[in-house]
């Protein structure tokens, strides 16, 4: 049961790594460029690589190769890539071009990776806790800004405090059951009314770890500040990539071995998705800060993403998925205008910096317009469909209630984004902002496109979230 | 005397994770602990996986305990690395003068 070779990707991936780790120190100065550029050529050939993969598993059962972990992979990819061609000037203007970025946003890659393929408890461990170092790191990266090292600070305790958490409940599971493989847990479990108070527990342990990851209410309280001081491309890395392996992590955990005890955590879902979604909202109203106030977003919109986890329904699955590439692509393009946000190479982080951008830069401004709907969910913006499809598979499985916040909590949350439209068009400006790299207006430019055109053609996607979601529950 | 049976083990490992939880929210002193309060939380942790890997008389859990014992070294190392930036910027690692940004 070896069968090795599904996970060449990620073993390509992991030695690209360590190969351009090496040749960065042998260089010494000014090689973040060509790292950049290497790691870029890296995520290609990975990508390459993991469509040619078959399916199947491996590695004793630690290891999955499956339509939805691919379907995950190849987002977790586009985040990253998308990271890397944001940071190329941002990280030059602000004297942190080293080497080590990309390196470090290629091993957290890695991480997220094996945690989209991971069916055991162990790998699953493993792989979220690479990802966690890498980015504790990245978060601490601007290493002489006081608030970077203080993001890096919070994140590294509040983050292992989560593992912690979730490695106590790993405990309990495997104790309670005997085993750590996802297959032989979904076997043990197959009759919810077995379940001892134990184990429960330690589900419950479980799902509190990895909420945390997903940065959802009421476990959110490092995100808002990590957000903040983080380096902007860094901020921008973990509202996209990690969000996703998070998200399809709790998806595949909370359906293969624990989907017979649905009725256990479902409870647990629908109130941390109520949570997020409400605290996500009101609390981004009262916030100055674009970073922050994109945290809040982040918060608001997973608890739209776990409404379609809480359907617990192959429908649910898919709706998520779909949420999740959507909400990568717009909260992408929000970044780029964001870090394109700069006077005199100073960046700006206000939103009341926005102000007179509808006539200084009417491109850009045009752009924020696009991605603040999407976000808020206004046909026929991706950001509307998004949202349909989770709500929709909350009314199929009878959570009416659920849709309902959901779809009030949208219509207040369009408050904060319309807000920004209004400071952007309305309010008297400063100056201009210097002049946009063309690394940023790709971004922008491409996310735009994709927001906007995705309801021409939402079709392979709708099909390959369609046979990715089918693999759970299935 | 009663033999030490798996349910004892199970009651120091949370005892062991309560104090660690409660170290990191209570104190009010130092990083460090914080530190010392994580590493607390992972040892209980895995006081925990080795009592049921003896208990199941299966290996994992042990195999487990020694990749927890692994990882733990390398995020105190990230840990201690990041805390000494924070030092060279702000003079201090009082936990109280974490806040910078709030809100």
């Amino acid at each position: 049961m070896m069968n090795w070779p599904i996970a060449v990707p990620e073993i390509v991936l992991s030695v690209c790594g360590m190969a351009i780790l090496v040749f960065g120190v042998l260089r010494r100065q000014g090689s973040a460029l060509i790292c950049t550029m290497l790691c870029l050529g890296a995520f290609l050939l990975t990508a390459m690589l993991m469509l040619s993969t078959a399916s199947g598993i491996g590695y004793s059962g630690l290891f999955v190769v499956d339509p939805f972990s691919t379907f995950s992979k190849l987002l977790i990819l586009s985040g990253s890539v998308i990271t890397l061609i944001l940071s190329l000037d941002y990280n030059r203007t602000h004297l942190i071009d080293r080497f080590e970025f990309p390196v470090l946003v290629l091993f957290a890659t890695v991480g997220m990776m094996v945690m989209a393929s991971a069916t055991n408890l162990m790998t699953l461990y493993l792989a979220l806790e690479l990802q966690s170092l890498a980015i504790y790191v990245l978060a601490a990266f601007a290493r002489d800004d006081a608030r970077s090292s203080e993001a890096g600070l919070k994140y590294f305790v509040l983050s292992s405090l989560s593992f912690g958490l979730l490695l106590y409940g790993i405990s309990l599971v495997y104790g309670f059951t005997g085993t750590m493989e996802f297959a032989r847990l979904a076997h043990a479990l197959t009759d919810p009314a077995t379940a001892t108070a134990g184990l429960v527990v330690g589900v419950v342990f479980v799902v509190t770890g990895l909420a945390f990851k997903i940065s959802a209410a009421p476990f959110h309280m490092w995100t808002p500040d990590v957000y903040e001081g983080a380096p902007t491309p860094v901020t921008a890395f973990m509202s996209t990539a990690p969000k996703v392996a998070a998200v399809v992590l709790l998806l595949r955990t909370m359906a293969t071995p624990f989907g017979h005890l649905l009725v256990q955590w479902q409870q647990l879902i629908v109130l941390v998705a109520i949570v997020s979604m409400i605290w996500g909202t009101l609390a981004a109203i009262s916030q100055e800060n674009i970073k922050r106030m994109m945290a809040y977003s982040t918060i608001g919109h997973i608890g739209y993403a776990l409404i379609g986890l809480a359907a617990g329904t192959p429908a649910g699955i898919r709706g998520v998925l779909i949420y999740m590439v959507i909400y990568v692509f717009m909260n992408a393009g929000c970044f780029a205008v964001i870090i394109a946000m700069r006077r005199r190479g100073r960046a700006l982080e206000q939103i009341s910096d926005l102000a007179g951008l509808g006539r200084t830069d009417p491109i850009l401004a045009m752009g924020m317009v696009i991605f603040m709907f999407s976000m808020a969910g206004i046909p026929p913006l991706a950001g509307f469909f998004g949202k349909l499809y989770v709500f929709l598979a909350a009314v199929q499985a009878g959570l009416w209630t659920l849709a309902i916040i959901g779809v009030l909590t949208s219509v207040a949350g369009a408050f904060y984004y319309l807000r920004i439209i209004k400071v952007m068009y309305f309010d008297a400006g400063g100056e201009a902002f210097d002049p946009r790299p063309p690394s940023i207006s790709l971004v922008a430019a491409a996310s735009g496109v994709f927001t906007v055109f995705f309801f021409v053609f939402p079709a392979p996607i709708l099909s390959a979230a369609q046979a990715a979601a089918g693999v759970l529950f299935g | 005397m009663a033999a030490v049976g798996l349910g004892h083990y199970l009651a120091v490992a949370a005892i062991l994770l309560v104090l660690g939880v409660f170290g990191i929210f209570l104190n009010r002193k130092n990083v460090i602990i914080i530190m010392m309060s994580i590493e607390l939380i992972l040892l209980s942790v895995n006081l925990n996986l080795v009592a049921f890997s003896a208990a199941l008389g299966d290996l994992v859990g042990q195999v487990f305990a020694m990749f927890v014992l692994t990882v733990a070294a390398a995020e105190a190392a990230i840990g201690l690395a990041i805390v000494l930036t924070y030092f060279r910027n702000r003079g201090s690692i009082e936990v109280e003068d974490v806040n910078l940004m709030k809100g």
